[in-house]
């Protein structure tokens, strides 16, 4: 019984429409032959049809419209006296006699039509009458319909009498309150029909209620067209008597539907000018309405009403149309208790966007609602739903996507309170999207104060929050870290000595951030600084001989403090690397003693610290490649250096990297430039090395794997020599490279090995400089292949 | 015109017609064999004034001891059948004996003649008014003709006439205020009011308006009582929440109704009721049944 088949209903859905057509075959013929008597029974009897209880609205609105269709044609003969020759007036009474409610209502409404357009009573007298009779109908369904009809018949007559001007405003008047009233009692009954059958299909019945939310709804349609309702009248009467309806029917789906359907229907300017009144009625409805969505759309229409003219914009200052959506928004809050988080939240998303919309130029209104956003997430326990933190999201990306500056969010006082309500994934999440809104927009912070506040924004990555215990995903991680990495790029600033500062501050942030983040956000730190520096190399002029908080020195302590920090980590080789640019930048700032200081530490790491020989390796020529740039040093300090390095190439584990170290070393000797050092002896020295590194490098090999493997090795070597041949470098001949050539030679033969591509492009090199003739050809002229 | 229908045949025609026949109102009458003809409408105090016309059959020779006619006002009960109770009997000679050889016509005259009570056509009881003329003759049967006429009376608006409003219901369960214009109807009333649900909380399923005959007949011992139930009028579909006002109008006019009578000639009363039914989901009835006076009103008839 309970679930009815929907085949048994298909059955009484065909039955019932049978019953209609058979009576409307008979009716058809009464009209045509003018029988009155005739007409009305069988249309009383097809009317019945209606009576039925069996079908869902959804059915009984297909045989509703079969009747609907047959009683046009009937009104079609009602109107016309010289077919039946009864007065509308008696037939007003006539159609009453019948014995069954629903059809005589039905005919009833019928009739009433016909007798309003007559004009031969008043319309007042007439729509009271029929909307008061219609109460005999209760059951839900059967009085939806039949209450929809009056609406639906009616509707053109009242259209012409709610714009009837002619006669005073009473007749609009009439009209309205006949709709109204009508409204308020298929609003009772719509509201009924939940309270109807077992509680176990409610969710059932919610829907065939949704599916007949439209024939309420149409009645505030109606009175939308109505030419007559001012808002005058709209706000004395209609809006008044809407809202008592709404709230005192206590029933959440109509709640929502209606409050929606207001807000759709009527104009802007109405919902402007009422406001106060609309949205007192929020706080009053059901915890369970979805209040939330309703108040977006309005202030989705009224912002978007906004947009539409600047006239209109300054009728919302006039009617304080924030103030008042906010305190509405707070009552509401306060009513409902037991809302959830992310209830509250989705309206704060919605007021802020109004806000944006509407007066982006009141960063204070902004605050406020993030204010009170605060206030309302304060007296709840931390966020765990997904729901309300993904809104809190939305509600702190709003301002940075309006104002497309990152800047601006920082001066809300109220925007760092708000994410410390956020878990901490989220509060991640958030502050990479506040990084990824600076990055897109190229936005500069410029300031120590804005990067302190920034950096409280996004304290979520720069270290562990409190009671985070949760495993991070190493990618992530990563990922976050490198965005940091880049944030700092942005932070910036032409003043030296803000710049510092904003560096200290940075520092004095990432430095809390422990071991793990330093190798990400160090280098990003280190280079700003260098940036820094060299910005004042640029402008010594103006800095020197003044009292300057910023000088060069003083941001190279601060450099080596950062870097030392890396040794905590550990992590020698990326400090290593920065040490050798920090190195550099002192060269370029004069600073001898300090880029000594730099190398020392450099050897101090490559001693102590790198142990891997892969790394040492990388480590050598990279110091080899930092040291030949250096010029600061005096003899005396370079040679120190230079030996060092030299030493620890030649002390490589394998032999090729000794080989390919201590030729490189060979640049050390020889920098290219107008006071460059060349010292021809030293080079051919590390040249011959490399060369005994090389061949004994080869013995072993040919030991171990009988195998020639570093072969190579000789023609690297021999690439060398004619570098520095070209160069001019007296102390390598040809006759030298002339020997190498066939020193190489015989290795290959003796190895059978197959012709080497490197070998052979740099004999076919040798040759073109023969061929090339001039200096550089004479030069090449004694070499014989 | 009616002719006699006797044991033979009669040897003359009687026929009875009024002065004012042509413009006196006629109104239908059911007769015994279920024919409704249309007769003559009077009220009382009316002067009855016409002509009965005697024709022997060609040139028949009629003897008789005289010739009269009689107003009679007649109750049947049909339980008793056969029996009428004259209340009103008035007769007037028309010949003295003698004999008729030709059509012959007398005028006859009943003045303002008081005929207090309706014409009535009941399930158990029957009032009716006739004419009724005799030729006396010796050792045969008279010859008897009849007239059935029809008596209506109209009464003014009853200068008093209240309203019937009463709380009723079913403790805990149901409790309606019921409420209608008057207690006195007019034939062609309609019938205003409204039932207020005080209480709902059994499911209703509709709500009708019932209008009940109750016609009792004899007395003592002997009475019998007949109740008809006229008119079903719903008034209400589905089930009604606390609050709501269900308004009643119902014409009367499509229903047969005569007025009410109290105790017509100690021999019958015939009253009027109107029965409010409540049908709950079960079927079960709920009803209340309140008595209205009917009478009949000129202007409206």
């Amino acid at each position: 019984m309970l679930l009815i088949g929907a085949e048994d209903e298909e059955k009484w859905l065909a039955e019932g429409i049978a019953g209609i057509q058979h009576n409307a075959f008979y009716l058809h013929r009464a009209l045509d032959s003018n029988n009155l008597r005739d007409a009305l029974k069988y249309s009383a009897q097809m009317l019945s049809e209606l009576r039925t209880s069996k079908l869902s609205p959804q059915k009984y609105y297909e045989l509703y419209m079969r009747a609907f269709d047959e009683l046009r044609i009937l009104e079609m003969f009602f109107k016309d006296e010289s077919k039946h020759g009864v007065s509308v007036v008696d037939l007003y009474e006539l159609v009453q006699h019948a014995g069954n409610i629903l059809p005589r209502l039905y005919l009833l409404c019928t009739v009433g039509s016909v007798y309003i357009k007559s004009k031969e009573a008043p319309a007042k007298e007439l729509l009271q009458d029929l909307v008061e009779m219609c109460h005999g109908v209760q059951h839900p369904i059967r009085g939806l319909f039949l209450r929809s009809y009056l609406a639906q018949i009616s509707r053109d007559k009242l259209l012409d009498i709610g714009s009837d001007y002619e006669g005073d405003a009473e007749t609009v008047m009439d009209a309205v309150e006949f709709i109204l009233e009508n409204f308020t009692e298929m609003n009772k009954l719509w509201v009924r029909m939940q309270l109807e059958g077992p509680g176990r299909v409610r969710e059932k019945r919610e829907k065939e209620r949704s599916a007949l939310q439209e024939l309420v709804g149409k009645n505030l349609h109606v009175l939308s067209q109505i030419e007559g309702v001012d808002l005058e009248i709209y706000k004395e009467t209609v809006l008044p008597r809407v809202l008592e309806q709404v709230v005192n029917c206590k029933d959440d789906l109509s709640q929502y539907y209606l409050m929606d359907c207001i807000i759709q229907v009527f104009p802007d300017e109405y919902h402007l000018q009422t406001l106060e009144m609309l949205l007192a009625a929020f706080p009053q409805v059901q915890p369970t309405v979805d209040i939330k969505t309703v108040l977006s759309r309005l202030m989705d229409r009224l912002s978007k009403y906004a947009a539409s003219s600047a006239d209109v914009l300054t009728e919302f200052l006039q009617v304080e149309a924030f103030t008042k959506l906010s305190n509405a928004i707070e009552k509401v809050i306060e009513m409902q208790v037991d809302m959830p988080a992310v209830g509250a939240i989705t309206l704060y998303v919605s007021l802020l966007t109004f806000t944006l919309r509407v007066h982006p130029d009141r960063l204070d209104y902004v605050d406020q609602v993030l204010g009170a956003c605060v206030k309302k997430l304060s007296s709840i326990p931390k966020l765990e739903d997904r729901w309300a933190t993904k809104q809190l999201v939305a509600l702190l990306s709003a301002p940075l996507e309006k104002y497309n500056d990152t800047v601006t969010a920082l001066t809300l006082s109220n925007y760092p309170r708000v994410m410390d309500h956020l878990d901490n994934g989220t509060n991640k999440v958030m502050a990479m999207v506040i990084i990824e809104s600076i990055m897109k927009n190229n936005t500069c912070i410029s300031t120590a104060d804005k990067v302190e506040v920034l950096f409280e924004l996004i304290k979520g990555l720069i270290k562990d929050l409190d009671g985070a215990t949760d495993e991070l995903d190493e990618e992530d991680f990563k990922d976050e870290q490198n965005s940091v990495a880049k944030l700092i790029h942005m932070l910036y600033n032409n003043e030296p000595e803000e710049m510092l500062k904003i560096i200290c501050i940075v520092w004095k942030h990432i430095m809390a951030g422990g071991p793990k983040r330093l190798p990400f956000t160090v280098p990003s730190l280190v280079f700003s600084a260098l940036r820094l520096v060299r910005q004042m190399q640029g402008q010594e002029g103006d800095i020197v001989g003044e009292e300057v908080p910023a000088t060069p020195k003083k941001i190279f302590q601060l450099l080596s403090q950062m870097i030392e920090a890396l040794s905590a980590v550990p992590s020698p080789e990326l400090a290593l690397r920065l040490y050798l640019q920090c190195a550099k930048a002192a060269n370029g700032c004069d600073l001898e003693y300090v880029a000594y200081e730099f190398f020392t530490q450099v050897f101090v790491l490559y001693e102590e610290e790198i142990a891997n020989s892969k790394a040492q390796v990388t480590a050598i020529h990279l110091i080899i490649g930092a040291l030949q740039r250096m010029n600061v040093f005096n003899v005396e300090n370079r040679d120190t250096l230079t030996h060092k390095t030299t030493g620890y190439s030649a002390r490589l584990l394998k032999k090729p990297d000794q080989c390919r170290a201590v030729y490189a070393c060979s640049h050390l000797f020889w920098v290219d430039g107008q006071d460059g050092i060349r010292d021809g002896e030293r080079v051919l020295l590390c040249l011959k090395r490399a060369l005994r590194i090389a061949n004994a490098a080869q013995q072993m090999a040919s030991i171990a794997r009988d195998s020639s493997g570093p072969l190579t090795l000789f023609v690297e070597i021999l690439n060398k020599y004619l570098y520095y041949f070209e160069k001019g470098n007296k102390q390598i001949t040809a006759a030298a490279i002339q020997h190498l050539i066939e020193l190489i030679n015989t290795e290959m033969q003796s190895d059978s090995a197959t012709s080497d591509a490197f070998l052979a492009s740099t004999l076919r090199y040798i040759q073109f400089q023969k061929q090339r003739g001039g200096v550089m050809g004479a030069k090449f002229e004694s070499i014989k292949l | 015109m009616n002719y006699l229908v006797g044991a033979f045949k009669p040897p003359c025609n009687i026929f009875i017609s009024f002065t004012d026949g042509r413009s006196r109102k006629q109104v239908p009458l059911k007769k015994e064999n279920g024919k409704t003809v249309m007769v003559a409408l009077f009220q009382s105090q009316e002067n009855i004034v016409g002509e009965v016309v005697i024709e022997p059959i060609h040139g028949k020779k009629v003897e008789h001891n005289g010739v009269k006619i009689e107003l009679l006002g007649q109750i049947e009960l049909y339980f008793d059948r056969g029996n009428f109770y004259d209340f009103t009997s008035l007769v007037r000679e028309l010949d003295v004996p003698g004999e008729l050889y030709e059509r012959k016509t007398y005028p006859f005259e009943f003045s303002t003649v008081e005929m207090p009570y309706e014409s009535y056509n009941g399930v158990n009881v029957r009032l009716r008014y006739i004419l009724k003329v005799t030729i006396s003759r010796n050792y045969v049967s008279n010859i008897v003709e009849y007239q059935d006429f029809v008596v209506r009376n109209y009464t003014p608006p009853p200068s008093i006439n209240n309203s019937i409003k009463m709380e009723v219901g079913i403790e805990d369960c149901l409790h309606i205020e019921f409420e209608y214009s008057k207690s006195k109807y007019h034939l062609k009333d309609v019938i205003i009011g409204k039932i207020y649900f005080l209480l709902v909380r059994i499911k209703l399923k509709n709500m009708e308006l019932e209008i009940r005959c109750r016609e009792s007949t004899g007395s003592g011992p002997n009475t019998y009582v007949e109740t008809e139930t006229l008119a079903k009028f719903e008034l209400m579909d589905g089930a009604p929440v606390r609050g709501e006002s269900i308004p009643i109008r119902l014409f009367l006019s499509p229903y047969e109704l005569t007025p009410t009578y109290r105790n017509i000639n100690n021999k019958f009363s015939v009253k009027y009721y109107l029965n409010l039914v409540l049908v709950d989901e079960e079927d079960r009835r709920y009803f209340k049944q309140q008595e209205i006076t009917m009478y009949r009103n000129l202007e409206a008839s």
